[in-house]
């Protein structure tokens, strides 16, 4: 596709909500596997992953896309890193000062959003091509998609293996929890639950060989 | 006059899938009778819920993949029965319940079926509820209590989704001696008691229905064995290379590690040698390699006794063959005939 | 640099150029991050620490940090000495020493157990124990901070110094559940073993370093 056409095209419900459901970064696109099995044991660790990956995500793109006629293309990667590092750094000291018990749940994985693909492939894939209203918004999307993503895993995780939804004890105390699902395996069986209701719900020719059903 | 032509071959032998499974589940049932023998109603409860659990699963799998049944082939029923003889027997139904449809549907339907099977289904299923109830798979009640053919395990009717009320009071009330509510292996790991060899042969020890009947699965695998319904070697590996690593601990350090035989008739290494490592899906074909596969078995199950966080090994260490099995294949492939050593044919 | 020949090579000075810039708004954000965070974080820290110390050391409001050496007791500002360990002296609303609080790590089933315990000085043993991390199974390996026949064993806990100060009278040491006959033994969980031999392991490790170092020096604390 050819770069002026593209950011031309005005900003339209899809540029949001192509990260929520169509490239689901979580449910879709599979990415970001890492943050997504293993800090996922709890509905509020969950969500506040996805939510500091969300903010990471909005400002890098955001930054990105207002500097992308003035990097060189030799040391674009270069320098979306150093920006991504930087907010990654911005979240981790807002979580210190927000609340050390969360900061301790979540562990390096706050400081490997840095890696997290989804950041970087945005960056790379929209915010360097679009202005920046638009990177925002898009970034937004996917930032939102992977946060319901999380939550998701994290919400079924809990109530499975600890009878709770955001701590608040759901089935009464003779529940028999699932201990499984908050151990690694459980993020493995439960992420693939997801994946599968995901694909039933979609059910739309993913590859150029599936069937139209509808 | 009409001729039917045939192409070969024209006797078609009886031992096909369907034969083979029925006669291992036959086999099984004398281990069965001696479970319920055992531990009564709630073993009972739990064999049959497991069963009917796999089978019912197997038919709603085929029919939402819209294939014909394959309950005919016996595969599930083999699952079923396997699991229950693992568990212990006071296990709460509706764990039995998830354990039994986690066997079928992750461990086989998700593979794509009986032979695509990476893993043994029924190993897959306990090895979900041992991870996901690690208190319920570890509480044990005593055998031959009076009232086994008249009452339930309180455990066994625990409500769906809810904890297994605490036995203990129960277990006082049955009035049996030195019952200590831990298996032999939890017994020698963490208070250095051995179990008498003559305990664990007659069954006078809390274990599961398979870890109790060490002899009984034996001739059933014997008689397995004799009708060529089973790969004889697998056993004879597990059980061997089980026994020396015993064996030269043993000479190591005699006062620590038990002697072969316990580690042989104790927890559930019996039954996983004679009925789960034989598993066709899920061990090598090779002569070579089902020696290399048994082997593999026998060590590893040792291994985690003796230096693992668990008791018992043998689920772990099956699994762990079933897993390398595609590889023993390709390793031990045998020559050609006709063809050189491979390196030599240059 | 072996770059493939294209027409448009941007020049190594406006690369250069956008880095240093990049480089400059990034550094000033984290600055300006850091400085507006800080004085949240150590205020959390602090919180997260009193909450630790107090929960093992009922009727403490206020705590110390301090480093224990071979030369003797200081309070641990900066870095920590060489071969020092670090405690937390808490006091009492009037100011009073109400006990000591260390931290201790044992090997458990999954990871490290990490606990911080809080030793009364007047009885020379533990009063409470709380767990600061721990990854053992849910259900079994964390029954060390809901049992409570095992959290009974911390009511006090013999740690006595030997008269010479160079280790505990007796070591603490974990039993089989049941069979608890002194006061420097733990009664262990039974199913959870394991878990409760960290414990047990690492409270006898870590007090037999600080308490001898610390134990002849106590009276400095109490002011």
């Amino acid at each position: 596709m050819s770069l002026p056409n593209q950011a031309d095209e005005g900003i339209t419900f899809d540029t949001f909500m192509e990260g929520v459901w169509r490239q689901n970064p979580v449910f879709v696109m599979v990415l970001g596997m890492c943050p997504t099995l293993a800090v996922t044991v709890s509905a509020v660790n969950g969500l506040s992953m996805g939510v500091a990956t969300l903010f990471v995500l909005v400002s890098s793109c955001l930054l990105v896309s207002l500097i992308r006629h003035l990097v060189p293309k030799e040391v674009r990667i270069a320098t979306y890193i150093v920006i991504i590092a930087t907010f990654v750094t911005l979240v981790d000291y807002l979580i210190q000062a927000a609340s050390l018990a969360l900061y301790e749940a979540l562990g390096a994985f706050i400081q490997l959003i840095v890696v997290n693909c989804i950041i970087l492939g945005r960056a790379e894939a929209h915010a360097s091509k679009n202005p920046p209203l638009k990177a925002v918004v898009n970034a937004l999307g996917m930032g939102v998609g992977f946060a319901i993503g999380l939550l998701a895993l994290g919400g079924t995780r809990e109530i499975l293996g600890a009878g709770k939804l955001f701590g608040i004890s759901l089935f009464g105390e003779h529940f028999q929890p699932w201990v499984v699902m908050v151990l690694p395996p459980g993020g493995f069986f439960v992420l693939g639950g997801w994946l599968l209701l995901f694909a039933l719900f979609r059910k739309k020719p993913v590859t150029e060989g599936g069937h139209a059903h509808d | 006059m009409s001729m039917e032509l045939r192409t070969s071959p024209h006797q078609i032998s009886e031992r096909n899938v369907p034969t083979i499974m029925k006669h291992v589940v036959l086999s099984l049932l004398p281990v069965c009778a001696f479970s319920v023998w055992q531990y009564g109603l709630s073993a009972l409860a739990l064999l049959l819920t497991i069963t009917a659990t796999c089978l019912l699963t197997e038919r709603l799998l085929n029919r939402s993949a819209g294939q014909a049944s394959t309950l005919g082939d016996w595969s599930a029923t083999i699952t079923g029965v396997l699991l229950a003889l693992t568990l212990p027997p006071s296990f709460p139904l509706w764990m039995g319940v998830v354990a039994g449809f986690v066997a079928i549907a992750i461990g086989k339907a998700l593979f794509g079926g009986l032979g695509f099977n990476v893993f043994n289904p029924a190993l897959i299923g306990r090895a979900f509820v041992q991870a996901a109830f690690p208190v319920a798979i570890t509480t044990w009640v005593p055998a031959f209590s009076a009232q086994r053919f008249s009452e339930f395990v309180p455990t066994t009717l625990t409500a769906p989704l809810m904890m297994p009320p605490d036995v203990v009071e129960w277990v006082k009330l049955q009035a049996v001696d030195a019952f200590t509510g831990a298996t032999p292996l939890a017994r020698w790991k963490f208070e250095n008691v051995i179990a008498s060899t003559h305990d664990l042969l007659t069954g006078a020890v809390t274990a599961s229905a398979g870890e109790t009947s060490a002899i009984l699965i034996l001739v059933c695998g014997l008689y397995l064995a004799a009708r060529k319904f089973m790969d004889w070697r697998i056993p004879v590996a597990v059980l061997a290379s089980a026994a020396l690593t015993a064996w030269l601990f043993q000479l190591y350090d005699p006062t620590h590690y038990p002697a072969p035989t316990f580690v042989l008739l104790s927890g559930g290494l019996m039954l996983g040698a004679v009925y789960m490592a034989t598993d066709m899906a899920t061990s090598p074909v090779t002569p070579l390699g089902v020696w290399i596969y048994g082997a593999v078995i026998g060590v590893v199950t040792v291994m985690i006794r003796y230096f693992g966080g668990l008791t018992e090994g043998v689920m772990y260490a099956i699994l762990l063959g079933n897993a390398l099995t595609p590889f023993i294949d390709l390793y031990t492939q045998p020559r050609v005939f006709g063809t050189r050593q491979q390196g030599k044919n240059k | 640099m072996s770059e493939p020949i294209t027409p448009q090579t941007t020049p190594s000075g406006k690369m250069i150029a956008t880095m240093v810039l990049v480089a400059s708004i990034c550094g000033v954000l984290i600055v300006g991050a850091f400085e507006s965070t800080q004085a949240a974080i150590a205020e959390n820290k602090r919180i997260m620490v009193e909450r630790a110390v107090f929960k093992v050391l009922p009727g403490a409001a206020s705590v110390k940090e301090y480093a224990a050496t071979p030369a003797g007791i200081q309070p641990l500002t900066g870095a920590m000495p060489e071969g020092g360990i670090k405690f937390y002296a808490a006091y009492d609303q009037a100011g009073a020493l109400k006990g000591i609080a260390a931290e201790a790590a044992g090997k458990g089933y999954a990871d490290v157990v990490r606990i911080l315990y809080g030793y009364d000085a007047q009885c020379q043993c533990i009063i409470g124990i709380g767990v600061v991390s721990m990854r053992e199974t849910p259900g079994i390996g964390d029954k060390i901070i809901t049992d409570k026949a095992f959290l009974k064993n911390f009511e006090a806990l013999d740690v006595r110094v030997n008269a010479e100060m160079t280790a505990l009278a007796n070591a603490v040491k974990v039993v089989k559940h049941g069979s608890k006959t002194s006061p420097w033994q733990i009664d262990a969980i039974a199913g959870a073993t394991v878990t409760s031999k960290a414990v047990g392991r690492g409270i006898n490790d870590s007090a037999q370093k600080l308490l001898p170092l610390l134990v002849p020096h106590i009276a400095e604390l109490k002011s």
